[in-house]
């Protein structure tokens, strides 16, 4: 499977990612080169093969349901670039 | 043409754990903006999400309530996305190993037909936060209190029909997790908020139309108001020869109007991915049974019981148990009245009433459960007539006093005393002569209906106090000479 100059314009707006023309042919290429090595390997017999969730074979471990984290507002907020009246201001979001 | 209506549902149901599911900031409610938003809800970089059990026990309770298999291994994946109630830029949530498999939801409906609403599966996932866009010159405001939130998200078959099934379904649900006590169930709050899938179809044939979704409906009421417009909407536009667009809809409870939100290009494409940061969660059948026996009672064993312990008919013992504090409302009152008919109906029509008035939940109540029962003592023993007690009931939710009291400074006992009430009669005998003598004169079976004057003004002139059974007594006696 190849992908080409759309296919790239269309994750790269999907990632927020801007890219010049030339650098979504080069990774047009790179994609298509790591997708060839996938075609290879759907040739291996997966029939009864789970799906790996995670390269290590272990268990989640789970936590205790109590509160351990204390209000931080005002140093988190001091990096923030626009806060008012506690909350964090971004550019207009509304559909 | 005849239309079929066909409705599925998405529910969010927010667990009522006291943290978040990946972090261990505080849930409550109503905290001041992001004053319970920590690094990891911060989407901060290096930090890691560490799972929270108790959202694992409640979504396994959710599953078993639901009749659903239990996702014995359950992975979280990342639904990508911007937006900026969102940091991390994804929703950690579950896809391919949800925790809780297909069950179903049985419904009783209007007039005792009954329906099986299946459940395709119900997923682990992260709340967002709020984005607030008044008052702020151009900008957005963004408190990430609710950002990790643990969720429940219940997805339906389209096997609803109707509004009606639609609701129904909604309550019960609402029932089953405030029952299970997984959700605090305040609507208002966001607690649980209803999507619906909407499509309609030539009666009798088999292909689903083209179906739009009517996202965060947070009311039955609204619900019901957006499934009836938007069913409309979708013949009108098959009538007049148009075509259904795939979109999403926002309903105004406010207006009662619904609009399209401009649909995204790409919009379904997540690019959905198992989460890196955190491992598959096992859980064994031993942890599945111990859940179970934690139970607790579920409503429609409670309905049972209800029948079976307090002898209420079935159709009263499912309203009462509809909602787990009227249930409780309910025990805690008869408890102390001993009358679990009179206090059922009190329940579900006078108290049900007021509060649906005054816009307030049952476990919020001013009539108490023990001032309720208190009034119930008194009408049983004839204290009070029916009509009295409403009087009485009103100045309680007013906060007069409990009945004894009310009873006592308004002087509303009625009156049984014999004495007392020939005393009237014979005065009413006296003034009205003429219709003494036309009901004296009448045939038997006739006179029940002229009686009916007589009680009236005896009724007046004991203000309304008479007990009725002793003044109807009295008074066929009495005219009968």
């Amino acid at each position: 499977m190849a992908v080409d100059r759309s296919d790239i314009a269309k994750l790269s707006k999907l990632a927020r990612i801007q890219i010049s023309d030339e650098a979504a042919d080069e990774a047009a290429k790179s994609i298509s080169d790591v997708l060839a090595l996938v075609d290879q390997l759907q040739a291996v017999n997966t029939d009864g093969v789970l799906p790996m969730a995670h390269p290590l074979d272990a268990v989640q471990r789970l936590r205790a349901d109590v509160v351990t984290e204390a209000n931080q507002r005002e140093m988190f907020q001091s990096i923030a670039p626009a806060v008012q009246d506690g909350l964090y201001l971004v550019p207009q979001v509304i559909e | 043409m005849q239309w079929e209506t066909v409705i599925g549902l998405e529910v969010h149901v927010q667990l009522a754990t006291k943290t978040k599911i990946f972090s261990g900031s505080s849930t409550a409610f109503g905290a001041e903006p992001n004053t319970q938003a920590s690094a990891v809800d911060l989407a901060l970089p290096g930090t890691l999400p560490v799972a929270n059990e108790e959202a694992f026990r409640f979504a396994t309770m959710f599953g078993l309530a639901v009749n659903a298999e239990i996702g014995k291994r359950s992975v979280f994946e990342r639904k990508n996305y911007f937006y900026p109630d969102l940091p991390k830029g994804y929703q950690t949530t579950q896809l391919a190993e949800p925790i809780v498999g297909a069950g179903f939801v049985d419904l009783e409906l209007e007039g005792g037909r009954t329906k099986r609403v299946r459940i395709h599966h119900a997923h682990l996932e992260e709340d967002a936060g709020k984005s607030l866009h008044e008052d702020f010159a151009g900008m957005s405001g963004i408190d990430l209190n609710r950002a990790g939130t643990p969720l429940i998200e219940v997805v339906t078959e389209p096997d609803m029909r109707s509004a009606e099934e639609a609701v129904a379904f909604a309550k019960k649900l609402h029932s089953i997790v405030t029952s299970l006590e997984i959700c605090d169930g305040e609507m208002s709050q966001g607690s649980m908020r209803f999507d619906v899938n909407i499509s309609v179809r030539p009666k009798g044939t088999e292909k689903l139309g083209t179906r739009t979704e009517t996202k965060n409906l947070n009311s039955f009421k609204f619900m019901e108001e957006a499934i009836e417009l938007e069913v409309e909407r979708q013949i009108d536009v098959l009538e007049d020869g148009g075509k259904i667009t795939q979109e999403t809809r926002l309903y105004n409870g406010d207006t009662k109007k619904a609009r399209s939100m401009r649909s995204k290009e790409d919009s379904n494409d997540y690019r959905y991915f198992p989460c890196p940061d955190l491992l598959p969660v096992i859980l064994d059948d031993e942890y599945i049974e111990s859940v179970r026996k934690q139970m607790p009672e579920l409503p429609e064993a409670k309905r049972a019981r209800f029948v079976e312990q307090y002898g209420l008919s079935s159709y009263d013992a499912g309203q009462i148990t509809m909602d787990k504090f009227s249930a409780a409302f309910f025990e805690a009152s008869t408890k102390i009245s001993n009358e679990p008919k009179l206090t059922a109906n009190w329940i579900m029509a006078d108290l049900g009433a007021y509060l649906n008035r005054t816009e307030q939940r049952i476990d919020h109540s001013p009539v108490t459960p023990e001032l309720l029962a208190g009034l119930v003592v008194r009408i049983k023993d004839g204290t009070l007539s029916s009509k009295i007690a409403k009087q009485v009931f009103e100045a309680i939710a007013n906060g007069e006093g409990d009945a004894d009291t009310i009873i006592e400074t308004k002087g509303l006992k009625q009156v049984s005393d014999t004495g007392a009430l020939e005393k009237i009669i014979d005065d009413i005998i006296a003034a009205n002569t003429a219709q003494v003598e036309g009901y004296r004169a009448a045939a038997e079976d006739k006179r029940a209906k002229m009686l009916g004057f007589f009680v009236g003004q005896a009724m007046k002139a004991s203000k309304g106090q008479a007990n009725p059974q002793a003044l109807n007594e009295l008074l066929v006696k009495k005219l009968n000479g």
